[in-house]
């Protein structure tokens, strides 16, 4: 207990000496940023998710075009959680003269089970039943392609129903390229009477599944292993993969430029507590003089570290609370989007990684002063026990590495950082060291302060060395968050120009080619490039018949027991990259190109034979190219494109995508009207999505890189800070043998220049290196960086260190030296 | 006290140093030695190994027939915090803790409960209750060396070693603390053992024990 009184009393009164102050604001800093970015993200995936049930009206939903057995329900049912089945089919709907092809779907009572459907039936509501029997819901591009009102009668089949709402926001859509006709919804109970459930009808069945998280994980993995081939079990997950990659990209970006800040922090702290450890030097010894054993010392400093910790934590997460709270207030779009409030398992990761951070760089480096030797007290020249080295910095990297690999989210990416980081780090500090000694060495013609400073400084090798590399970090934060960041943004913001397609064509065929190529020539459109699309099923590789059952990974098998859409070409499409091998020359045959993500499900390599069954007939051809496929660029991507002789002869159809501008969407419904057979899909709603999500982020970038600044001039304080006993010990020497101030302030400048200077070219090295990273990895653009960062890292550096510097040192000077002296 | 063939060596470069030759001694219970010498004789040096501040190359040191240096630094640590008080040259108060909280600290790595009383009692006897609650860079030298003598004295140590206490005062702080000190000595019966380069104030210890290059001459 008195112990304890003990180091709250040391705490309290190093406290008010200062001495915690950098600890203690390098802490909360980076709890500060985890937090923020933490809760952020939370809020937005919180949000998604929420978008994304609503997409498919469920949480689980199985697909399939043949009725379901009724274990599935039941197996549902006995877990208690809620089922509804639909069934969808296309059917056309007649008013007057006008026949439409639309996409029916009957309901159950409950349905859906998850969102809103929002109709118009004289009034804008949510919809809190299904349509009664009798009447149908439809959509906008129903009413307005059969000059139909709310009110209005059509046929369906055999039965008239009454057109009772307007649907205005939908919801259970299919994914991907089905749901291009207008929407019906009806009463399952009607469906019979209408007629058109025959043989041979295209009934698509849906089952819909809700519960508890735990449930639907349950149920997912039971119910996983006895689909049948045409049988599609879709999660919110599932639901729009170009979302997701977006966010998932934001959420790394996001978690780098957080760790970026801690990294920082660990600096600063490291600094401040390799000053704590030699201005403790003295009291510890005495300590272990009166009789404290090592356990006491360390029992001491524990309590203060955990108190500290606590206090830091709980600062940071307030910090952090309120920063993201502005930051959702303060960007318009999320503020109207009503996001929901955030979990407390972000607050949990950032403190743990706070006390992370305090083990790994502060509290190790301190427990060496429990080693003091208490002989210390008489002779003062001993110096600070050795920590030892690996144990040190072997905990610190792997506290950043957990940090790393839990924030990131990819082992890839955070070994990646690490690495270069860490082997940034060492490169910069040898460097240092080296140059630094170079230069004294060869200073013998210099001006009396430059030798003197370079003599100091390469005396001071190690800590010179420790200095620059903390300047660095700094530096680099500094430089990625006014020069780098902008280019970064801005490069994945071009990912998606405002002409980005917002409409995808399906099912053009070959001899329409020509006419829809003249319909958009009389909308004033450019035409766009088609491509064509010819179903085949893998049934080959390397001679080796393959089936489902070689597939554990249920992708792999869905993607060898389903036809799926191949095309040739000669050319590869723009928006690809060649991964290996070589694309095809002009005349090239028996060739295929093959997209990465695949190859690697299917395992297929660079020069395997594949054979395709298309159309009962079958043809094998190697692999020459693997590809790398922007998926979230929303244009018209395959998996795999072979040689056109190969597929040209084969019945194919055509597909495309194209941007429509606001002024000319009804162009989208008179090429529906045109070509009946066409499918088009509007992607404009998704595209919006994902370019919402990157100004969300852009702006939240900014506030977490403020954090960074932040932490960048807490390791500069701290690093000045860490060598100023040394400098005021010097100067009152110096002052002592007659060296009056203008000597002295000139000393300590050319010192700070040369700090400056070296830590202002690491920085911008590690900036450009960061940015890199960042580009390549992260946001998958290429890299390219303004030259202007090396000139403004160094002159920038020389400047604010100087500046820095001497308003540190300053008051050392005027300082009496005997005071000094005797202080020592 | 018994200090036997206490030899200390150092590597100086590549070659050994020796800092002490073969010392030894004994001390009774309730006296007072003062080790003199000149500057780098050794003094501080038997100073340290008779305290059990660091380890010699041979020889050995027993406390009540007890050999210090069969102990592990622990056990030593706490051996000093039963047995012992020191007083340095260079008073060696916590700069962050007052006078009070200062003369508290080894009660309270013992694990005292009355510490504060007893801390207060002992910065009466020093004359310094007025100050207790100031910080030491806010008293004068004589001031911190007497929160150094209350702080030696306040657990009631059987041993008392004092290094230079007067090296960092001037002639007439220095006497008076001094004087304090051999007061408070006897008072509590306590041992002394005391560093000095002072002959005045050797003098004024019942036994003076004389080193010069690391020996024992007198």
């Amino acid at each position: 207990m008195n112990l304890l009184r003990l180091s709250l009393n040391l705490l309290r009164r190093d406290w008010r000496a200062g001495e915690w102050r950098v600890l203690l604001l390098a802490l909360v800093l980076a709890v500060g940023s985890l937090a923020t970015v933490g809760l952020f993200a939370d809020r937005v995936r919180q949000a998604l998710q929420e978008q994304a049930q609503s997409l498919i009206g469920a949480d689980l939903r199985i697909t399939s075009t043949r009725p379901f057995s009724s274990d599935y329900r039941q197996q549902a049912l006995a877990r208690g959680m809620q089922v509804v089945q639909s069934r969808t089919f296309p059917s056309m709907v007649s008013h007057g003269e006008r026949v439409l092809l639309s996409e029916l779907q009957a309901v159950e009572r409950g349905y859906p089970l998850r969102g809103k459907i929002e109709i118009d039936d004289g009034e804008l509501h949510v919809a809190e039943a299904i349509p009664a029997s009798g009447t149908v819901w439809v959509d906008e591009r129903l009413l307005r392609r059969l000059g139909l009102e709310v009110g209005g009668e059509v046929g369906i089949g055999a039965r008239r129903f009454e057109v009772a709402a307007r649907i205005v926001k939908d919801i259970d859509q299919s994914i991907g390229f089905a749901s291009f006709a207008p929407r019906v919804l009806m009463n399952e109970q009607d469906l019979a009477e209408t007629g058109l459930l025959q043989e041979g009808s295209r009934l698509s069945y849906r089952l819909m599944i809700a519960g508890e998280a735990k449930q639907v994980a349950a149920l997912k993995v039971a119910l996983q292993a006895k689909l049948s081939g045409n049988e599609k079990l879709e999660d919110v997950r599932d639901a729009r993969p170009e979302i997701r990659t977006a966010l998932e990209r934001a959420e790394s970006f996001l978690g780098l430029a957080a760790l970026t800040a801690a990294i920082l922090a660990g600096a600063a702290m490291a600094l401040a507590a390799r000053r704590f450890v030699l201005r403790h030097l003295d009291g510890c010894a005495v300590m272990r003089c009166l009789g404290a054993q090592q356990g006491q010392v360390l029992w001491l400093f524990l309590n203060q570290f955990i108190l500290l910790g606590l206090i830091a934590v709980l600062l940071g997460s307030l910090l952090g609370y309120g920063t993201q709270a502005l930051l959702v207030e303060s960007i318009a779009s999320m503020r109207d989007a009503n996001l929901p409030q955030p979990s407390v398992l972000p607050l949990l990761q950032a403190s743990v990684s706070g006390f992370a951070l305090l083990l790994g760089f502060a509290f190790l480096p301190l427990l060496q002063l429990r080693k003091v030797s208490p002989l210390r007290v008489l002779r003062r020249e001993l110096g600070a026990p050795e920590a030892s080295g690996w144990l040190v910095y072997g905990v610190a990297t792997l506290v950043l590495a957990s940090l790393f690999l839990w924030h990131a989210g990819s082992l890839k990416l955070g070994l990646a950082v690490l690495g270069g980081l860490l082997a940034g780090l060492m490169l910069f500090g040898w460097l240092a060291w080296l140059l630094l000694h170079g230069l004294a060495r060869n200073a013998y013609f210099m001006r009396s302060q430059w030798r003197h400073a370079f003599n100091n400084l390469s005396r001071h090798g190690r800590s010179a060395a420790v200095q620059v590399v903390a300047l660095s970090l700094g530096g680099m934060a500094l430089l990625v968050l006014t020069l780098v960041r902008g280019d970064l943004l801005q490069g994945w913001q071009n990912k998606l120009p405002p002409e980005t397609p917002n409409r995808f064509v399906v099912n053009i065929q070959h001899d329409q080619i020509d006419a829809i190529r003249d319909f958009f020539k009389r909308q004033l459109l450019a035409a766009p490039e088609m491509q064509p699309m010819v179903r085949g099923r893998l049934v080959e590789i390397d001679g080796r018949a393959i089936s489902g059952d070689d597939y554990l990974d249920p992708r792999a098998r869905g993607l060898v027991e389903r036809e799926f859409n191949l095309s040739y070409m000669v050319q590869m499409p723009s928006w690809n990259a060649l991964v290996s091998g070589q694309w095809w020359a002009e005349d090239g045959k028996g060739e295929l190109s093959v997209e990465e993500g695949i190859a690697k499900t299917l395992g297929i390599k660079l020069g395997d034979s594949l054979t395709y069954d298309v159309a009962g007939s079958r043809f094998t051809a190697k692999v020459t190219n693997l590809r790398k496929v922007e998926w979230d660029s929303m244009k018209v991507n395959f998996f795999v494109i072979s040689t056109p002789e190969l597929l040209q002869d084969f019945p194919s159809s055509y597909l495309s995508s194209f941007y429509l501008p606001p002024d000319k969407v009804q162009a989208g419904d008179e090429l529906s009207r045109e070509f009946p057979n066409l499918l088009l899909i509007d992607t404009g709603a998704v595209i919006a999505q994902v370019r919402g999500i990157m100004d969300q982020i852009a702006q939240t970038v900014s506030a977490v890189f403020l954090f960074t600044l932040l932490t960048g001039l807490a390791v500069l304080y701290a690093a000045l800070l860490s060598t100023q006993d040394e400098r005021s010990h010097e100067a009152a020497i110096l002052r002592t043998l007659g060296a009056d101030s203008r000597y002295l302030r000139r000393l300590h400048l050319s010192e700070f220049a040369v700090l400056g200077g070296l830590s202002g070219l690491f920085a911008a090295g590690g900036a450009v290196l960061l940015g890199w990273v960042l580009a390549r990895f992260v946001l998958e653009i290429p890299a390219n960086f303004d030259p202007l960062i090396w000139l403004v890292g160094i002159g920038g550096g020389i400047v604010i260190v100087m500046l820095s510097g001497w308003l540190a040192t300053r008051k050392l000077i005027q300082r009496p030296p005997l005071r000094i002296l005797a202080a020592d | 006290m018994q200090a036997a063939g206490l030899t200390k060596q150092v590597l100086s470069g590549d070659s050994p140093l020796t800092i002490l030759h073969d010392v030894s001694f004994a001390v009774e219970a309730g006296d007072s030695l003062a080790i003199v010498g000149a500057s780098g004789s050794g003094k501080s040096t038997l100073l340290g190994l008779l305290a059990g501040l660091d380890v010699p190359t041979s020889g050995s040191v027993s406390l009540n027939g007890a050999d210090i240096f069969a102990q592990d630094e622990d056990s030593r640590a706490r051996l000093r915090g039963e047995l012992a008080g020191f007083v340095f040259q260079s008073f060696q108060l916590l700069p962050a803790l007052n006078a009070l909280e200062n003369v508290m600290l080894p009660l309270e790595l013992a694990g005292v409960s009355d510490a504060r009383q007893r801390a207060e009692a002992s910065l009466q006897q020093v004359g310094l209750t007025a100050r207790a609650h100031h910080l030491p860079k806010h008293l004068s030298g004589g001031e911190q060396q007497r929160v150094a003598l209350a702080r030696a004295f306040v657990s009631q140590p059987k041993i008392l070693f004092a290094d230079e206490p007067t090296g960092n005062l001037d002639a007439a702080t220095g006497a008076q603390v001094i004087d304090l000190m051999l007061e408070l000595n006897r008072a509590q019966g306590t041992t002394l053992i005391l560093v000095t380069h002072d002959d005045k104030l050797a003098a004024r210890c019942k036994r003076q024990l004389r080193l010069a290059a690391g020996e024992v001459v007198q």
